[in-house]
């Protein structure tokens, strides 16, 4: 019998071990990834437990921890919430946060491994844990009279600094007040998400930087511009044939140009013409001559088809794989199935005016530990060279004609030197048509680069084009920022 | 090996040489002085809640804790006038067990904003001071094991109507879906199938002791295992239909596998064939495939267990996995010493003072406290255990390991449930979770081998027996 019980007790002792064997694998080894878990509550009354990070304008918060007396101890505040919820996004207590919320919540909550000794020094020295502080590089100012300039427009408007990529201004229309995604109670957070998500507006979309992607129109003859000058065949004064329609090849589709006729009168129509009234007929076929990959490899080179984190993550706008003949000439005029954010657009104004250097853009200036020691400086970042300075320096020429004597003649601001292009993008047989406006000013010395983003022909439907609404807007922020 | 011996032979002096290796006073005194030990950790255990909680000490729930130690002690006096030799261990680990699960019933109380009789806490040491006393009772009316031998029948019986009681209309109660409690009114108020554990193990070790040599002798060889004749299945099978039964009817794995599995550990060391827990294990688990896909809880609990963290496990309500995986949220966030009494959010996971208490546990002692806990366990396992090797009459032997794997068993089946071992089933953990039967039984295994570990030692081997 006691041979048999030795066995048992073999047993018994495997089973033991085998429950100390699992409960350290729960609590030691898989311990990181459980908390990670986004429905583990704890990890996030946790999160509300120390005090998280501002997020500051100019030193001035626009999301703090203001203390709470319920189960969490801190309610998170957005001041000015509609306006930041682009940068700030929210962070409800069920569920994922958005923004810088979410993409620097590590050094916001104190858990970023930089902080592991301030927080250690905080647990012995008995003080308060503490999130880390988030100074982002928008410009006040900026920020409000881009809001400003949208008014009721359905859109987006980005300025950005284009020597460091630094993002001066974030606006999207129509937004939502981050505030009402903070409260404590959850079946009240679902609710208001839900009915965020079920709003047809689509509030919750970022305009600037993703969401539901319009096609870029004519804006995208920047980047086809840049292809051809890059390529050596071609100059500003180089001849494209002129006709009054073109029937796209290997279909029976016709293409016109969108004030129909010819552009500008002519058997053919200089580079540089074709630029400065967007006429679409040039762009096809000089899309063709170029070629896909050609225009493909550009589009790339400004940071198409690559995805940018300025640390929130966003989503990347596309030039399509494989194209035949006729849809690489619709691309070359923006249409087809390109498709690109405002920030995308603003990174190639940017370039341009930045001599032909792509820098990486940025939301995010500083960030500074409790103890008001730095964790992290944001320094510029260069994407790449996208154009020559040369090719650079003659599309800076050929921008600030678009705006003086050409279709982006509503951009103008007396004293000052404006580059910019417009773009009418459609977006179906019968849909309101896709304002752009991008440019850059002064001209001399570029300063700000600015997007702006129209949806839904700017109310006027097919009637609507990029001069007549999204120009004016550009105008108005510029001039803001310039007489700050 | 002996059988049960003539009376005759216990009252024989024993020669004087022997007699002077017994000490029993040093046994109680080290016993006393471990109680003393188990006492002090389990006040500290409170104050240390109420100052994580509450942030201040409140005496009442001390002074309650301070009777219960009282009745401890009441029990090793006992225990110094009739269990002399008794072993020294057992006692002082189940001591320290209640009181670290009354100090985190009550940690969750403080959570839950429960008080007075509402409290868990309070109605917790009122069951200990019950459990206790029915083992004082226990040791104090069985002063020879071997009188539970001349009631093997009546102790299946016992363990048979006590199963069956919670299917009796009017009377049986259903909590959390598991038809496993009795009660008057409203309120549930007792698990039977906590006791028939006892009654079972004491029919098991009756029942093998009488029959083994039918059930081991005779049969025949297949793959080198001799396996028994067909109608000495018997026993088996009838342990078998009672645990599907319970699966089936009570809808209670985690019984079902504790008695089958007790039932398979006391055949094997009786009859010493292998082949009963081939066969038995084939059988049960057989069962539980068959189960899993035909019962929609079992097959709740298969699904839980190998994914728990899809969403579509951790949403579905009910039979999802959300309790499940907040108690791994919880073990993971007490990490390697855990949060600290009063620190952690044990009451985000549901029943967090019942089946859940390791996870409660483990969240605010950390790795650490899970180990000392499942070394407590181990310990007094190995105790009981030690009868078996040390025992003289098989029916003690028996008895003894029995009661000793029921506890291993009992707390494999729940710590592994918690920590995705096996699937999880309801099942208490002994001595620490909230629940009167769960602890009133534990008591008397603890009191039971108290009575055992006297008579090995009172009884030095005159015989060497193989």
């Amino acid at each position: 019998m006691n041979r048999e019980l030795k066995r048992v007790s073999i047993v018994a002792l495997l089973m033991f071990l085998t429950l100390l064997v699992s409960s350290t694998i729960i609590q030691y080894v898989q311990a990181e990834a459980l908390e990670a878990d986004s429905r583990n509550s704890r990890t996030l009354y946790e999160s509300y437990s120390i005090e998280r990070g501002p997020i500051l304008v100019d030193g001035e918060p626009i999301a703090s921890s203001q203390p709470s007396d319920d189960n969490y101890k801190f309610q998170r505040v957005y001041a000015n919430g509609p306006l930041y919820a682009p940068v700030t996004g929210f962070i409800p207590v069920n569920g994922e946060a958005t923004g810088l919320e979410r993409s620097l919540n590590d050094y916001l909550s104190g858990q970023s491994s930089s902080q592991f000794f301030d927080s250690l020094n905080r647990l012995i020295s008995g003080q308060d844990p503490m999130g880390a502080s988030v100074e982002v590089a928008i410009d006040p100012v900026a920020q409000q009279a881009a809001w400003d300039a949208l008014g009721e427009q359905s859109g987006a408007v980005i300025v950005t600094e284009p020597s460091t990529g630094r993002i001066l201004a974030m606006v999207t229309k129509p937004t939502y007040e981050p505030n009402t995604m903070a409260v404590h109670d959850s079946e009240q957070v679902i609710a208001t998400y839900e009915g965020l998500l079920a709003d047809p507006g689509d509030p919750l979309f970022n305009r600037a930087t993703g969401g539901d992607m319009n096609p870029p129109g004519s804006v995208f003859k920047l980047v086809v511009v840049a292809a051809a000058l890059e390529s050596g065949k071609y100059t500003p004064e180089s001849q494209l044939p002129n006709p009054s329609s073109f029937t796209l090849p290997g279909t029976d589709s016709v293409v016109r140009n969108t004030e129909g006729g010819d552009c500008g009168g002519g058997a053919t129509v200089s580079l540089a013409t074709a630029l400065r009234l967007s006429c679409n007929i040039p762009f096809a076929e000089l899309g063709i001559e170029l070629g896909d990959a050609a225009i493909r490899e550009q589009a790339e080179k400004f940071g198409f088809n690559s995805e940018f984190e300025i640390p929130t993550a966003t989503e990347p706008s596309v030039y399509p794989r494989v194209l035949d003949d006729a849809q690489t000439a619709l691309s070359a005029f923006g249409q087809y199935e390109v498709r690109a954010t405002p920030m995308q657009m603003a990174m190639v104004s940017a370039a341009i005016a930045n001599g032909g250097i792509v820098m990486n853009p940025n939301l995010v200036d500083q960030i500074t530990a409790p103890d008001f020691t730095p964790l992290q400086e944001f320094e510029p970042r260069e994407f790449g060279r996208a154009i020559s300075e040369e090719t650079a320096n003659t599309m800076v020429g050929m921008m600030i004609n678009g705006v003086e004597n050409g279709a982006a003649s509503n951009a103008r601001i007396d004293g000052v030197s404006v580059a910019g292009k417009t773009g009418t993008a459609e977006n179906g047989e019968s849909d309101p048509y896709t304002l752009w406006f991008t440019g850059f000013a002064p001209a001399d010395n570029p300063q700000y680069a600015i997007t702006v983003l129209v949806e839904d022909g700017g109310g006027l439907g097919q009637e609507g084009y990029g001069n007549l609404i999204a120009a004016p807007i550009a105008k108005q922020v510029l001039e803001a920022v310039l007489n700050k | 090996m002996s059988d049960a011996r003539p009376a005759s032979a216990r009252t024989a002096t024993p020669p004087e040489g022997i007699r002077r290796i017994r000490m029993p006073q040093k046994l109680r005194n080290l016993e006393f002085w471990l109680l003393i030990v188990a006492c002090f950790i389990n006040a500290a255990a409170i104050v240390l809640v109420q100052l994580g909680a509450l942030g201040r000490v409140d005496t009442q729930l001390v002074l309650l804790g301070a009777g219960l130690s009282l009745l401890v002690f009441g029990l090793h006096i006992a225990m110094r006038f009739v269990a002399r030799d008794a072993d020294p261990f057992l006692l002082p680990i189940a001591t320290v067990l209640n009181g670290l699960g009354i100090a985190m019933i009550y940690r969750i109380d403080i959570a839950e904003g429960d008080a007075g009789w509402e409290s868990a806490a309070v109605r917790q040491i009122a069951w200990s001071a019950i459990a206790i006393i029915c083992a004082i009772a226990t040791i104090l009316v069985i002063r020879n094991h071997r009188v539970l031998f001349r009631y093997t029948y009546l102790a299946g019986l016992v363990a048979i109507i006590l199963l069956l009681l919670p299917l009796v209309p009017g009377l049986g109660r259903e909590v959390y879906g598991a038809r496993v409690w009795i009660g008057f009114g409203d309120i549930a108020t007792f698990q039977p199938g906590e006791i028939a554990k006892i009654a079972l193990a004491v029919f098991f070790a009756g029942y093998l002791v009488r029959n083994r040599d039918s059930l081991s002798m005779v049969g025949t060889k297949f793959l080198g295992m001799q396996f028994p004749r067909a109608r000495d299945l018997g026993p088996l099978l009838i342990v078998w239909a009672l645990s599907m039964a319970v699966i089936v009817f009570q809808r209670d794995l985690g019984t079902a596998l504790l008695y089958f599995g007790l039932f398979l550990v006391m055949l094997y060391v009786a009859t010493s064939r292998l082949s009963w827990v081939v066969l038995g294990l084939s059988l049960f688990i057989g069962g539980a495939i068959i189960a899993s896909q035909t019962l929609d809880y079992v097959g709740n609990r298969f699904a839980n267990w190998l994914d728990p963290f899809s969403d579509a496990r951790f949403n579905a309500d009910p039979g999802g996995s959300y309790q499940l995986v907040q108690g791994l949220f919880g073990l993971a966030n007490g990490g390697l010493i855990g949060t600290g009494w009063g620190q952690g959010r044990p009451d985000l996971t549901p029943v967090p003072q019942s089946d859940y208490i390791i996870a409660s546990l483990g969240e605010e002692l950390g790795l650490a406290g899970i180990f000392a806990i499942l070394a407590l366990y181990l310990l007094f396992v190995a105790r009981g255990f030690r009868i078996g090797f040390a025992g003289q009459d098989d029916f003690g032997k028996l008895l003894g390991v029995g009661l000793a794997f029921v506890v291993a068993l009992q707390v494999f089946i729940v710590v592994g449930g918690v920590t995705r071992v096996i699937p999880l089933t309801g099942l208490t953990t002994p001595f620490l979770a909230a629940g009167g039967s769960s602890l009133v039984a534990n008591w008397i295994i603890v009191a039971l081998l108290l009575r055992l570990s006297d008579t090995v030692r009172n009884h030095p081997r005159l015989v060497i027996d193989g």
